[in-house]
């Protein structure tokens, strides 16, 4: 199986030129759908079949490179296309493909009836065929045509319904934003790529993480590895200050925020910087900035969901602020908790956008939670399923999202300090909190509709049965993770699956100081203690005394407008960056530099020399006299030269 | 024996005229005209040096002159008549088509 | 050296051809259009013929025929190709059959002039790839001038004269300055070589010994030639008139070869006659490169004109052509080389699918489309794949070109800096912003059928024939593009290193 993982890549492009080239032929829904689905359930099944003969093999063995032709190759830059199957490549293909396999199934569902239904499909399997490539690269080349194919993916799919209308803008409007801000984290990116040739002669990742480990490189060049690599990890995994296009893509339709915008591309970035954990754990102060944005961006964007009255857009916030957390692992060193996170993460994130879009359809396309309200009686799976999604993104223990927010959390306070721990626990509370105003306002208490016209309605089995199963995986998911305080030496399994290859980083960043098994439950306890309350809290406010929120918002109504209107970023982004720069192209660079100034020379040099003409061409009188004069004049003036030169 | 000098002042003058008359002249049946004074002022020149370097060369030279005067008055005076009937006046000034 | 007949036949088949075809009754449209198509494609038959002959391994010139033409100036008609010309005169054969395959309905009147003047400007661009001696060259840089100048001033768009004239006399003005610097060197040569010469191989050796000052102004006067048809800003003004007033076919061919000759000449005689300079004014010719990348994009961005937008974003990707040659490592020369493959496949591209609507519709202001993929599906897929081979996708065409220019010029010796491709990256945002910004406004978005729009059809058997091949090379180069880099490498290796070793020579 191993050394069929090429396959996983090439089955789902086949499934986009099929779809795409004869889908629109096809009347039959369900063919459409299960070719775009079978791809990716095949695929899935040969990274099953893939990790398993990993597991077999030891520790020492576990990565094998299946390469499929040369593809660039020109003086030292040697680069093909071949597949990297080691533990984390397979990890994240296992998350890719299942989590996948599981949304186009409900995008059956979703889509149905609708005109671009082959469409839909075809774009998701070549973002499968993008993002598996990017995963299984073993070159950085090849990661970036990953990467930015899984962009193209973002804005076809973000821009599916093309002629739609959204919040001020259209569709495409947000399409291309989203493209746009992932093009300048590429532009991170290429410099980082270009830096790291430079440095080690070679972009494959095998070559350079062992010159990288055995070489002496001074940190700065580390570091500005580094931190291009980072700014183009913030553009593709949405983190401050290029996190903006992803509420924005909540334009699309909800599947693909399930898939694209949770699940898999936006852990693309914290991917990468796990693969490139060497150079990472070689640039300390890049680490920390990591640490820091993932830190800020955490606790940011968890704030302005805390307002947000739109289902979706509470969602995307909280994806963005899940994500700061992964980067807080990564900053901190806990790479493979971040990596746990990742799987944890896509399977409640998943959870959460499918059951958004469960309701979303149910209710007619009403996005507005304020027009929600008591839909637990309507939707009894779909509540249910959200009600396991949000405990786990709680981190309320057994759930998945327990283990893996925990470990984060321990290893902050553990590698890095007290501050980065505190605030990430009140992230934490905060993600508790506003999670279960979403439930309660959208699934309990009473109704804020009129139930005369609407009718919500459950969704289909297509539909709930994916819900089921994600449940299922937010609440069994952890457990591949237990940490070692419960499960002894070897218990956290994930960590240990995943440790070979952070092994090198690790051994880079010195090893802080010890910790008793103490502090670790305590802190623990703290947080599912803190996690608890807020669930309450939210409850007691948004079941009980919705006056509460109402007071508190007209209280801070400056601060409630700040965080409603999102801190007023993509404003500040327009006033300081897009519109200068589109002024000044259109009036001094178009219409003053190159119309009348260079233009102007040329044309300029052209009228001269038409004035210049137009004097001289006054000689011309047309009457043969004034000729003969000037003759005459001549021949007189030839006459006295030579008279007087003899 | 008259001095030669009197000759040639003589061509020089008739000469001077004939200039003065092509330049100034607007009429272009006078410009023919001294054209035609300028040709003659130069036999006079021809045959007074014939004469006094008792060389026959320069009076041969004058039929030449002479013989090329008459073509190209004939010559002329034609296109004068075709640009008298294409332009309707003989006036230089007014000739003036490939002006500017 | 061989003396191949088979160039030689290259050029006249289009020649002959041309000639031939005046001969034919110019009632007879159709039969002069496939008469004209035939042609091309003979020539693009035996061109291929060439490359399946050709030894890429051999860096030297292959093909070659000498015979003296003027003996008393030592002139001869001395043609050969190497990969770079080889792969140039691939793309000219390629496009000429294209475009005229395209203007079957575009071009209505006086068809039979129409294609005696694309047959004569493909032996001219043909003639300017293979020659080999400075005259001839000269020659045959002159005469794709004409044909031009007609194509643009007859059939062209409302300002046409005034584009034409502009085009015909600012190239000419640098091809003067040219021909000085040719005549200069030719004295100049005559010295060591004991006889006036302007037999390129001949001059190769000379090149490099010339006395720097006079070598800064020969290079200077050579390049200044060049640049102009590249464009290299500030030189490019003329573009975006000749592009916006040629009809299709001239923009297409415009694009898609004619400024390829500026930055082909800048590798084939600026680099290697005059090493030492061309590394004394990198570091300048690379800034306006760099300014040129961002300055056309930006100004592309604002355009309301499609065609002009187009024509801005070429500026922009020769600037990074320009980069790529003086930048002279070995990623950055291949790099360069297949961008400008790359250029002339995706911009011919985008300006047929432009004229594809304008033949519908009359328009090429964005603002009187939007929403059109609603009644052209097919036109706006094609539009897609265009546009994001012109924006250096991964795994399209533009990506390998510019990749590979950029890391090249990431660590080349001769600009030393980091901060010439900081500035050159900043472009694929850009690029990305006009790109997309003009798809989303006449793609996407809510469709309002105005009369201007009425007849919008979608792609026919024709246009389809005409794109698919330019889309196959589009994914062919992105995705396995050995193919094409193995032609050119044995070449810019050894440019590279006829400048970099002759450079350390010392001139006074």
């Amino acid at each position: 199986m191993i050394q069929l993982i090429y396959l996983t890549v090439l089955l789902p492009f086949a499934g986009f030129l099929l779809n795409g080239i004869f889908g629109s032929k096809i009347k039959n829904e369900k063919v459409i759908g299960w070719i775009g689905s079978g791809t990716i359930g095949l695929s899935f099944l040969i990274v099953v079949g893939a990790f398993f003969e990993t597991l077999a093999f030891p520790v020492e063995q576990r990565q094998h490179i299946i390469t499929l032709f040369n593809w660039l190759s020109v003086g030292s830059l040697n680069v093909s296309i071949a597949y990297q199957v080691d533990q984390l490549s397979l990890t994240m293909a296992l998350i890719v493909t299942g989590v996948g396999f599981i949304i186009h199934v409900y995008s059956i569902g979703y889509m149905h009836g609708d005109k671009g239904f082959w469409r839909f499909f075809a774009y998701l399997n070549l973002f499968i065929f993008a993002m598996m490539n990017l995963i299984l690269a073993d070159n950085f080349v090849l990661l970036f045509l990953g990467w930015e194919g899984v962009g193209l993916c973002s804005y076809l799919l973000i821009g599916f319904w093309y002629d739609r209308k959204f919040e001020k803008s259209t569709t495409s409007d947000a399409a291309k934003k989203a493209f746009i801000v992932n093009r300048i984290g590429d532009f991170g990116f290429l410099l980082g790529m270009f830096l790291i040739f430079l440095t080690f002669n070679s972009l494959n990742f095998n070559e350079v993480f062992t010159r990288a480990n055995a070489l002496n490189i001074s940190t700065t060049v580390y570091s500005f590895i580094a931190i291009f690599l980072f700014i183009g990890a913030t553009g593709k995994s949405a983190q401050i200050p290029l996190f903006v296009w992803l509420p924005d893509a909540m334009a699309g339709p909800t599947p693909v925020s399930a898939l694209i915008h949770a699940a898999t591309m936006v852990t693309a970035g914290v991917y990468m910087v796990a693969r490139c954990s060497i150079i990472f754990a070689s640039a300390p102060a890049i680490m920390t900035v990591v640490a820091v944005i993932g830190l800020v961006t955490a606790l940011f964007a968890a704030t302005i969901g805390l307002v947000q009255n739109d289902i979706k857009k509470v969602l995307a916030y909280s994806t963005v602020s899940q994500l700061g957390y992964m980067f807080l692992a990564m900053g901190v060193g806990a790479f493979s908790a971040g990596i746990f996170h990742v799987m944890t993460h896509a399977f409640f994130k998943a959870l959460l956008f499918l059951g958004a879009g469960s309701v979303i359809h149910g209710m007619h396309d009403q996005q507005d939670i304020q027009k929600y309200g008591g839909l637990k009686k309507y939707m009894p799976t779909t509540y249910k399923t959200f009600l396991v999604a949000a405990i786990a993104i709680s981190g309320i223990p057994p759930l998945s999202g327990f283990f893996s927010k925990d470990e984060i959390l321990w290893s902050a306070y553990a590698n890095a300090g007290f501050i980065y721990w505190f605030i990430g626990v009140v992230t934490a509370l905060l993600t508790a909190f506003y999670m279960f105003r979403l439930l309660n306002l959208t699934f309990e208490g009473k109704h804020r509709f009129d139930v005369q016209h609407i009718h919500p309605h459950e969704s289909p089995n297509l539909m709930t049965i994916p819900l089921i199963v994600l449940a299922v995986l937010s609440v069994l998911g952890g457990f591949i993770g237990i940490p070692e305080i419960f499960s002894g030496e070897h218990g956290n399994n994930f960590h240990g699956w995943l440790e070979p290859i952070f092994a090198n980083a690790q051994v880079r960043l010195a090893q802080y100081g010890s910790h008793t098994h103490f502090e670790e439950i305590l802190l623990m306890v703290l947080s599912v203690v803190g996690a608890a309350a807020s669930i309450f809290f939210a409850r007691h406010v948004y079941l009980k005394n919705q006056k509460i929120a109402e007071h508190t918002a007209s209280k801070f109504k400056g601060i409630y407008k700040i965080l409603f209107n999102k801190y007023y970023v993509d404003e500040a982004y327009d006033k300081a960056i897009v519109q200068p720069i589109y002024k000044t192209s259109e009036s001094l660079l178009w219409k003053i530099t190159d119309v009348k100034l260079i233009d102007g020379l040329v044309n300029g040099t052209a009228s001269v020399i038409d004035f210049v003409s137009g004097k001289i061409r006054k000689i011309q009188t047309g009457v043969a006299q004034t000729y003969a004069v000037v003759m005459m004049l001549g021949i007189v003036a030839a006459l006295f030269w030579i008279i007087y030169s003899l | 024996m008259i001095p030669i000098e009197f000759y040639l002042v003589l061509s020089a003058f008739m000469f001077i005229t004939g200039v003065v008359g092509v330049l100034t002249r607007k009429n272009a049946i006078i410009v023919f005209m001294s054209i035609e004074l300028m040709l003659n002022a130069a036999n006079l020149s021809f045959v007074t040096f014939s004469s006094f370097l008792g060389n026959n060369i320069g009076q041969l030279f004058v039929f030449f002159v002479m013989t090329v005067a008459a073509a190209e008055s004939a010559v002329g005076l034609a296109i004068i008549i075709a640009l008298f009937r294409n332009k309707l006046t003989i006036n230089i000034d007014e000739i003036n088509i490939l002006k500017w | 050296m061989e003396n191949n007949l088979l160039i030689t036949y290259l050029l006249l088949i289009p020649l002959v051809g041309s000639i031939f075809l005046l001969s034919l009754p110019k009632e007879k449209e159709a039969t002069i259009r496939i008469f004209g198509l035939i042609v091309s494609l003979a020539a693009f038959v035996l061109s291929l013929l060439i490359y399946f002959r050709f030894d890429p391994a051999n860096a030297g010139f292959q093909f070659t025929q000498k015979l003296m033409w003027v003996e008393k100036l030592n002139v001869s008609y001395f043609v050969g190709v190497d990969g770079l010309s080889l792969i140039l005169v691939l793309l000219t054969t390629f496009l000429t059959p294209l475009t005229l395959l395209s203007s079957w309905k575009g071009i209505q009147k006086n068809v039979k002039e129409f294609t005696f003047f694309m047959l004569m400007l493909e032996v001219g661009m043909l003639g300017v790839f293979v020659s080999l001696d400075l005259f001839l060259f000269y020659i045959f840089w002159e005469a794709m001038l004409i044909p031009m100048y007609f194509i643009i001033g007859i059939w062209g768009g409302p300002k046409r004269i005034y584009a034409s004239v502009k085009f015909f006399i600012y190239t000419m003005f640098g091809s003067l300055l040219m021909l000085v610097a040719i005549i200069w060197l030719a004295v100049y040569a005559s010295g060591p070589l004991g006889v006036f010469s302007t037999n390129l191989l001949d001059l190769y050796q000379v090149g490099p010994t010339i006395a720097k000052q006079i070598q800064y102004l020969m290079f200077a006067a050579f390049a200044f030639s060049f640049a102009i048809k590249v464009p290299l800003f500030p030189l490019h003004t003329w573009l975006p008139d000749a592009h916006v007033e040629a009809p299709t076919a001239g923009s297409v061919i415009l694009a898609g070869v004619l400024l390829k000759m500026g930055t082909y000449g800048l590798i084939r005689f600026c680099l290697p006659l005059f090493p030492q300079a061309a590394i004394a004014f990198a570091p300048y010719i690379s800034v306006l490169a760099i300014i040129g990348i961002i300055y056309g994009a930006l100004v592309a961005m604002v355009q309301t004109d499609m065609k002009k937008l187009v024509a801005y974003s070429s500026v922009s990707h020769l600037g990074f052509v320009v980069l790529g040659i003086f930048a002279m490592t070995q990623q950055s020369m291949q790099g360069a080389i297949i961008q400008m493959v790359n250029h002339g496949l995706s911009t011919g591209a985008l300006f047929l699918l432009v004229g594809i609507v304008y033949e519908r519709t009359h328009s090429r202001e964005i603002s009187d489309y939007g929403g059109i993929a609603k009644v052209v599906p097919l036109f706006s897929v094609a539009f897609m794949i265009a546009s994001l081979s012109s924006i250096g996708l991964p795994g399209l065409n533009g990506f390998i070109g510019e990749f590979l220019i950029l890391i090249g010029s990431f660590k080349s010796e001769v600009l030393n800096s980091w901060w010439f491709t900081a500035f050159a990256a900043s472009g694929v945002i850009f690029a990305a912003v006009y790109m997309l910004w003009m798809y989303q406004r006449v793609v996407f978005g809510e469709y309002h059928p105005t009369p201007k729009l009425e007849h919008l059809t979608d792609l026919n058997t024709r246009e389809m024939i005409v794109l698919i091949p330019i889309f196959i090379f589009i994914v062919w180069i992105g995705v396995y593009p050995t193919t094409f880099l193995k032609l050119t490498d044995a070449v810019s290796a050894s440019i590279i290193h006829q400048v970099t070793t002759a450079s350390s020579v010392l001139v006074k």
